[in-house]
């Protein structure tokens, strides 16, 4: 079982997904332990979307591997995603449904049931402050409140390890302070946060940084201890940096296609331009 | 796990119980769901008559004898004129149809009942407004009836004979011979089209724009859960949907109910599952909720035109039978009338529902093929790398860009193909 609370949460070796011609993510090895609020930056099209994707057992890595809070993402998806919470940009709230329906339907589809899951809920609810709104439906709610509800949502199971995909996208800046609170909260409680984000703000937040570029795994650690590594002076520096560097190199590699295959010459071209 | 726990504990129950508030608190669906069985009732049901009767007649009667008379009395008799002036000369009686206020003239010349007191044939003349077919042929009928029934009667006193032949036409099943008998039982096979295909389309992609659908694909819920949760409401509300036309249709229209109900809700599930089928197909193909309303009413024209349901099949050219026999609702309608008007069982209706069963086959197993393809992405890893590629081509771009394309990636073929050409056109 998972219940070694030692052992990492997410363990990948060598992950490598390619789609076609082109590498998505190319030998990831990345460690994140138990309680960590870990970001995953990156430009479009560095590899983000797919890590996580692969993670939650919804791509199949081509090599390599990954577990999730101690099983296999490919061959024991079901454990996995039991374990997982996902909290999209979208935040997938019924809109008419109330605060207190949604609750209910998430956690009765991880299979919570009964008294135990109204025990749980209410805990949860008083935990989060969604108490003053739990008869209002989730369509009315503002920005704020649908981004703590969808939190909520996705971690009234107790998940080992929960995925917010940009969660901050379209939040007043009050909002997104508590939001982080939040966040901290459940991860001293031993939930472990996989965030990725285009906030840099929130990104210095984050225990830990992980960069990837073109689908390599570029830089690694404290926010702290990237800036340094880039010889910046913020992590936005740092991200700019790369994401110029990536512009150069996908043109690069898109010229060096065209030399080598000539049939693909017109299409390469269109789209380096 | 004890059998009831694994009962309780299957994922299926929240997504019911999520869709059934949603059905009851999402308006406009309720609404279509309770409004449309009565709206298309007023329409169909009293609105298209296409048997015509009671044509308002104007009658200009030169001759004012007994035989005159009499003639007016049997032409109104047949019920498809209804007398409604005396007009005193033939200007008057084509001012009248020119209003519109008549549609018939029986004029009647001053030697009728002379001629006919003679042994000769009494002549008169019937001016029809022929421009709608349909009651100028009514005008036509009535006329000869009644011809031949004042003839046939002079006859027979002046030779004191009984007439020689009469055909005795027993109209069955519709003896009064209204069209609503014959229209009110193909409104439950409309309805249940119409909420197969549009509502149950639109619902499906609802959930995938607004991301809900993305949602539960991370989480533990079986993909037969899912599907079930999201069809077996809009089969209830089908079932219900059907019941509120028929209690209406024989409240209202006195429908006979001939046969047996539970054979009609037997094979209507076969129907309603064959047309579920059209609509999660419609829901695979279609990328937003305008899209999926245009392809359900785009199913549902030849729906009404081809499948029998207003305009009769036999009358059709034989390429427009041909596409009539291939939707679901014409097989259908032979069976709501069979068991509604005929009272036939299952020995008179086992070929429909033959052909209605290899129709709910196909269509489930091709559509849930594609939705459960929409929803697994490890089937469509190409798209994914058009999306990749579109993602690298594109460089700087919109913050939100990344996360949009994570969800097209789980947005279905024709998503993604379209996010590909986007890819490589830039």
């Amino acid at each position: 079982m998972s219940d070694n609370r030692a052992a990492p949460v997410v363990r990948t070796s060598a992950l490598r997904k390619v789609f076609g011609t082109l590498v998505a993510v190319d030998g990831l090895d990345l460690v994140i332990e138990r309680g960590e609020v870990f970001g995953l930056l990156g430009p479009n099209g560095s590899g983000k979307t797919t890590c996580i994707r692969m993670l939650c057992g919804l791509v199949q890595p081509t090599s390599g591997s990954a577990t999730v809070a101690g099983f296999d993402v490919h061959t024991q998806t079901e454990q996995v995603r039991r374990r997982i919470g996902y909290m999209s940009q979208r935040y997938g709230l019924y809109d008419e449904l109330t605060v207190a329906e949604n609750l209910r339907f998430y956690s009765a589809v991880y299979g919570l049931i009964g008294d135990e899951r109204e025990a749980r809920l209410a805990e949860h609810v008083a935990d989060l402050g969604l108490g003053t709104r739990l008869n209002q439906m989730a369509g009315t709610l503002s920005g704020g409140w649908k981004q703590r509800l969808a939190l909520a949502c996705a971690t009234a199971h107790r998940p080992d390890l929960v995925f917010l995909d940009e969660p901050t996208a379209g939040v007043d800046p009050a909002a997104r302070r508590t939001f982080w609170e939040t966040i901290y909260d459940l991860a001293r409680r031993g939930t472990t946060i996989l965030v990725t984000t285009h906030y840099m703000d929130e990104a210095e937040r984050c225990q830990r940084l992980a960069f990837l570029s073109r689908g390599h795994l570029i830089a690694l650690g404290t926010p702290s201890a990237v800036v340094q590594q880039f010889g910046a002076t913020s992590v936005e520096d740092v991200f700019v940096q790369l994401q110029e560097k990536d512009e150069r190199e996908t043109a690069a590699a898109n010229v060096a296609n065209g030399a080598n295959r000539p049939d693909t010459t017109a299409k390469s071209g269109k789209r380096a331009s | 796990m004890s059998v009831t726990m694994r009962v309780r504990a299957w994922t299926g129950w929240p997504m019911l119980w999520k869709e059934f508030i949603s059905l009851r608190r999402d308006r406009l669906t309720f609404a279509l769901m309770t409004a449309l069985p009565a709206i298309q009732l007023v329409l169909f049901g009293y609105a298209i008559q296409t048997d015509v009767r009671k044509l308002p007649t104007v009658v200009l009667d030169e001759s004012r004898s007994s035989e005159s008379r009499a003639l007016v009395q049997v032409l109104a008799n047949t019920d498809n004129f209804r007398i409604v002036a005396s007009v005193p000369d033939r200007a008057q009686a084509k001012r009248w149809i020119e209003r519109g206020a008549a549609r018939v003239a029986l004029v009647i010349p001053p030697e009728y009942q002379r001629e006919i007191k003679r042994g000769n044939t009494g002549r008169a003349q019937l001016l029809i407004d022929a421009a709608d077919p349909q009651s100028s042929g009514a005008a036509l009928s009535g006329a000869q009836l009644a011809a031949q029934a004042r003839g046939a009667q002079l006859l027979a006193t002046r030779l004191s004979l009984a007439p020689p032949v009469e055909i005795r036409v027993r109209p069955w099943y519709n003896p009064a011979q209204r069209s609503a008998t014959f229209i009110v039982p193909g409104i439950v096979g409309i309805l249940l089209t119409i909420t197969m295909t549009l509502i149950t389309s639109t619902a499906i992609v609802r959930e995938r724009e607004r991301g809900t659908l993305e949602q539960l694909i991370v989480t533990p819920i079986g993909k037969t859960s899912l599907m079930i949760g999201k069809l077996v409401p809009f089969l209830l509300v089908g079932y219900v949907q059907m019941s509120v036309v028929l209690a209406l249709g024989r409240v209202f229209f006195h429908i006979p109910i001939e046969g047996s109900l539970l054979l009609l809700y037997a094979l209507a599930l076969v129907f309603i599952v064959a047309s579920l089928g059209v609509g999660l197909l419609i829901s695979t193909v279609a990328r937003n909720q305008v899209q999926s309303m245009q392809l359900s009413f785009f199913f549902m024209l030849p729906n009404i035109l081809l499948s029998g349901y207003i305009f009769p099949r036999a009358a059709m050219p034989e390429p427009a039978q041909w596409l009539g026999a291939l939707l679901p609702l014409t097989w259908f309608l032979e069976i709501l009338r069979g068991v509604l008007l005929k009272g036939v069982g299952i020995s008179e209706l086992w070929q429909e529902l033959a052909v209605l069963t290899v129709f709910a086959v196909l269509l489930l197993a091709v559509s849930v093929r594609r939705f459960s393809k929409t929803l697994d992405s490890r089937d469509s890893e190409r798209r994914a790398a058009s999306r990749t590629a579109t993602a690298v081509g594109e460089g700087r771009e919109g913050m939100g860009e990344n996360a949009r394309g994570a969800c097209a990636s789980f947005d279905g073929w024709s998503v993604s193909r379209k996010r590909g050409e986007v890819g490589v056109s830039v």
